[in-house]
């Protein structure tokens, strides 16, 4: 079943991408698509990692939420760069997690928002590096990590 | 209409540009490594999420308009990743930033 | 219009080249040269459309991707002393 669901993003990508639409050219898309999806589920990549379908159904809300936090934190960011009050700070959060997947989400939507970077990770633990107080209190106050859990929706 | 899409395009511009020479100076001014992160991540995420919405206004709906969404995509998903291996890296070979630590750090 | 953006990404492209040869270790060059990719990724679909040619955009798409797999291989060379294989 997810072969076919990893058949069909690739097909449509190579239909997006090359904008010929010969015989020839859709054949040999559909095989190298086919070879791909081969590979794939002979090296055992096809499964919850290597494609996190249960994200699927909530994406564009949490989507739409990050690209707000991202602009807020780019003015803030500006901001400190210009007046050059910069006090960096360093500390641990817990997470709430349980799959990998959704944890990598979390560490990359932290550091994606500029202001914030994870910069260590152990079992459930991430250190972080903020720029400023006012963006290590955003990171502590736990609200990405909630979204992030719901997001995963295995609780 | 073309107006208005013109000086939407315009304002995109001129956001994007701003955000990513603002991005350059933190680059320079900033004190150490994990400093500088943050502004690189503003070149990576504001400059180019503007400029590429303010090109979007210019293309209208074709399938130069998905090359460009891919473009994004792809700068949206990797930027974070080698922030994330540098920063890594530098802790590795003990590279303490500067500033204050709150609780233990690992 | 697209002029102005070009104009924009050579003057941050300078002010990355001051970084670069600053930078005190490597991992400031490292930082720097990732974000000059970038840069250069919007120059590179700026001056497509400026020229009226929007192919350049499937080379903007490569480069962005030689952009990642190079900054990726340097650092893992750099922590490892070798890009993986046999010892």
């Amino acid at each position: 079943m997810k072969s076919f669901i990893l058949f069909f993003i690739l097909f449509s990508l190579w239909l997006l991408m090359s904008g010929h639409y010969n015989v020839l050219i859709v054949s040999l898309g559909i095989i190298s698509c086919a070879f791909c999806v081969y590979v794939a589920k002979r090296g055992k990549l096809i499964d919850d990692e290597g494609l996190p379908i249960f994200f699927m159904p909530r994406l564009l809300n949490y989507l739409i939420w990050l690209f707000k936090e991202i602009l807020k934190s780019n003015l803030s960011t500006a901001k400190v760069i210009i007046n050059g009050k910069v006090e960096p700070e360093t500390f641990t959060v817990k997470t709430s997690q349980v799959t990998d997947v959704a944890k990598v989400t979390y560490a990359n939507s932290i550091t994606l928002t500029p202001g914030t970077v994870t910069t260590k990770i152990q079992k459930g633990v991430f250190e972080v590096h903020a720029l400023n107080s006012d963006f290590g209190n955003d990171v502590r106050t736990n609200e990405m990590d909630k979204k992030v859990t719901w997001l995963e929706g295995k609780k | 209409m073309e107006l208005i899409l013109d000086i939407l395009t315009s304002i995109c511009f001129f956001i994007g540009s701003l955000s990513i020479i603002i991005g350059a100076c933190g680059l320079i001014k900033l004190p150490d490594v994990f400093s500088r992160i943050h502004a690189a991540g503003m070149i990576d995420t504001g400059g180019t999420a503007f400029f590429i919405l303010g090109m979007i206004f210019q293309t209208g709906w074709s399938l130069i308009t998905v090359k460009l969404i891919l473009i994004g995509v792809f700068i949206f998903f990797t930027s974070p990743v080698t922030s994330h291996v540098t920063a890594n890296l530098a802790r590795q070979k003990n590279i303490l930033p500067v500033g204050k630590k709150i609780g233990k750090i690992l | 219009m697209f002029l102005a953006g070009l104009i924009a990404c050579a003057i941050t492209g300078i002010l990355i080249l001051v970084r670069i040869v600053l930078g005190k270790t490597t991992f400031d060059r490292i930082l720097a040269i990732n974000s000059l990719g970038t840069v250069i990724v919007i120059g590179i679909s700026i001056h497509g459309f400026y020229s009226n040619r929007p192919e350049f955009l499937d080379i903007a798409i490569v480069y962005a991707l030689i952009n990642f797999i190079g900054t990726v291989a340097v650092l893992k060379l750099f922590s490892t002393g070798s890009l993986g294989g046999d010892k």
